[in-house]
């Protein structure tokens, strides 16, 4: 709260006086318009912004593309050239072969229905015990060391004990997604919900709030930040997890893992890279989907929210 | 802590605190506050002033001494202004009678009357990330006159704001003093704004933080903003000053 750098001095620096005839008289509606006032500018910029934006990563991402055909057909030879397919026929193979999309797509389709729900039994586990950890500093104390435990854990030693117990179906690939995705969620949202500062409790100790009042009105409303950090890197975490899950258990339903794994069996350069891309494509597009969430509910009033 | 007596808003009798670290933060405080009355506590940075606020809405226990206040209704303005961010104008005024359970009805109509007397109309729906420092320090105001409170805690609150902002926010204070006939507790570490606003001035001193003098204002009010130009104001600010510095050696 203390630390704007006043909108006020803002304003002043980029209000041409060409704008102030759509400035109101009044001196104090001034850090109301920064939308307003200054609007060439504005226009001006964000054409150039755009380009500064746009730029940088095109022509880092040709680059790449050139990099690829060099080491396919330079530095590759002609025999092993299977290791790494030119990507017109990866694009070829993988994407406008109807046959294989509509496989990588149904397998696609099937990890992101593992990892959305692992995702939202996380989330549901997650805000239960910060919930009740910020209620309780003994119940913090107790929990805590055994959340660091689990984020700790790396995933991969205890998915055979993950198959033993739950077998290798979809089940343990959403018990997967759970363990790599709950963290985030705990410690965000903990950490969100001791975040209003102690002037706004006092405010709520003055006028007789009662403990649940306190939490609805003040302690989850100031949480949503954190919260949202933590999803972001959560549901990146749950994609990855339905992967890594669909991976190694095979039974039921074929994800992206299954084949990301057939693929590379039957040295299918062409469809190997096309489901690499597609898994990226998922994670990317879930990580914007969170991003969008946010911005669509504390948008509106957080200070920095990010685009 | 029983009602004070029919004409007190607020007394203070022998407050002693003493912090579990051993800190000894105010000695022997004794001071009152009468209905109509708008007393400011002037002293230097670290000196216990909060403390006495602190103490006298409850939100601290003192370790010697009493305090008689109704605290059913109080007024507590913070150093900041503690708005809640995901709340408009209008619904971070409307908080404290939300949480003294007036139904909507009444807390549209409190609201927009606050709303009005802080000269905020039409920002009602703005969020405060669009607010400069001195209407969220408005709004705050507001939020605290919804209740009406006999009595008003001011704990520096307009410390964060630039001058000029300041000297109009001390003008506004002083025309609600008047016009909603509060009692006020005001604590600064400006001589200019405690003089301008208050109907009597004491002065603090630091470590541990006791009373060293007291002074009566006898300008009229309602205050104009030229009398921070006048040489009797001058005269009674000096006086404070000396006071001020006297017990800061």
């Amino acid at each position: 709260m203390t630390l704007q750098a006043s909108p006020e001095s803002e304003v002043g620096a980029v209000t041409a006086p060409e704008d102030q005839s759509s400035a109101p008289a009044d001196g104090q509606f001034a850090p109301e318009l920064p939308d307003d006032a200054p609007k060439a500018y504005r226009v001006k910029s964000r054409r150039r912004e755009a380009a500064e934006t746009i730029l940088p990563p095109l022509v880092l991402g040709m680059g790449v593309i050139g990099l690829w055909y060099y080491i396919t057909f330079i530095v590759i030879d002609e025999s092993r050239r299977f290791l790494m397919r030119p990507m017109h026929d990866v694009v070829n193979v993988g994407f406008l072969d109807s046959a294989n999309l509509t496989e990588m797509l149904s397998g696609l389709w099937s990890s992101t229905k593992v990892a959305l729900v692992g995702l939202a039994i996380a989330i549901s586990i997650g805000f239960f015990l910060a919930t009740i950890m910020s209620q309780a500093k003994i119940v913090e104390r107790a929990v805590f060391p055994f959340a660091v435990t689990l984020q700790a854990i790396p995933i991969l030693a205890i998915v055979p004990l993950i198959g033993f117990w739950w077998g290798y179906g979809q089940t343990s690939r959403v018990v997967v997604c759970i363990i790599i995705s709950l963290f985030p969620i705990i410690m965000n949202t903990l950490f969100g919900l001791l975040s209003a500062e102690r002037s706004m409790h006092d405010l709520f100790t003055l006028h007789h709030a009662n403990r649940f009042t306190r939490l609805r009105k003040l302690m989850f409303p100031a949480a949503l930040p954190a919260v949202f950090a933590g999803l972001r890197i959560s549901a990146g975490l749950s994609v990855i997890g339905a992967i890594v899950g669909d991976f190694f258990f095979g039974r039921g339903e074929v994800g992206i893992g299954q084949l990301l794994r057939r693929y590379a069996n039957n040295l299918q350069g062409e469809e190997l890279l096309a489901a690499v891309m597609l898994s990226s494509a998922l994670g990317i597009v879930v990580f914007w989907t969170f991003g969008w969430l946010q911005n669509l509910i504390i948008g509106k009033w957080h200070e920095t929210v990010q685009k | 802590m029983t009602t004070a007596t029919s004409n007190g808003a607020l007394s203070f009798d022998g407050i002693g605190m003493i912090f579990p670290d051993g800190t000894e933060a105010l000695r022997d405080i004794t001071l009152s506050i009468d209905k109509g009355e708008f007393v400011t506590v002037v002293g230097p940075s670290g000196c216990g002033k909060s403390t006495l606020l602190r103490i006298a809405s409850g939100l601290l226990e003192p370790t010697a001494g009493s305090v008689e206040v109704d605290r059913d209704r109080l007024g507590y303005v913070f150093q900041d202004a503690t708005l809640l961010p995901w709340r408009t104008v209008r619904q971070n005024v409307e908080l404290l009678a939300e949480l003294h359970g007036f139904d909507s009805g009444e807390r549209r109509s409190l609201s927009t009357a606050a709303i009005e007397l802080v000269g905020l109309t039409g920002f009602e729906n703005h969020y405060p990330k669009s607010l400069s420092g001195g209407m969220r320090m408005r709004t705050s105001l507001a939020r605290t006159l919804t209740l009406k409170p006999p009595l008003f805690l001011f704990d520096e609150p307009f410390g964060a704001v630039d001058e000029i902002t300041r000297e109009h926010l001390n003008e506004e204070t002083q025309r609600l003093f008047q016009s909603e006939g509060f009692a006020g507790l005001f604590i600064t570490h400006s001589i200019g704004e405690a003089v301008f606003m208050s109907t009597k001035v004491y002065v603090m001193s630091a470590r541990p933080g006791h009373i060293v003098a007291g002074f009566d204002v006898p300008f009229s009010y309602p205050r104009r903003p030229e009398l921070r130009f006048e040489p009797d104001f001058a005269l009674l600010s000096g006086e404070v000053s000396l006071a001020l510095r006297g017990s800061h050696s």
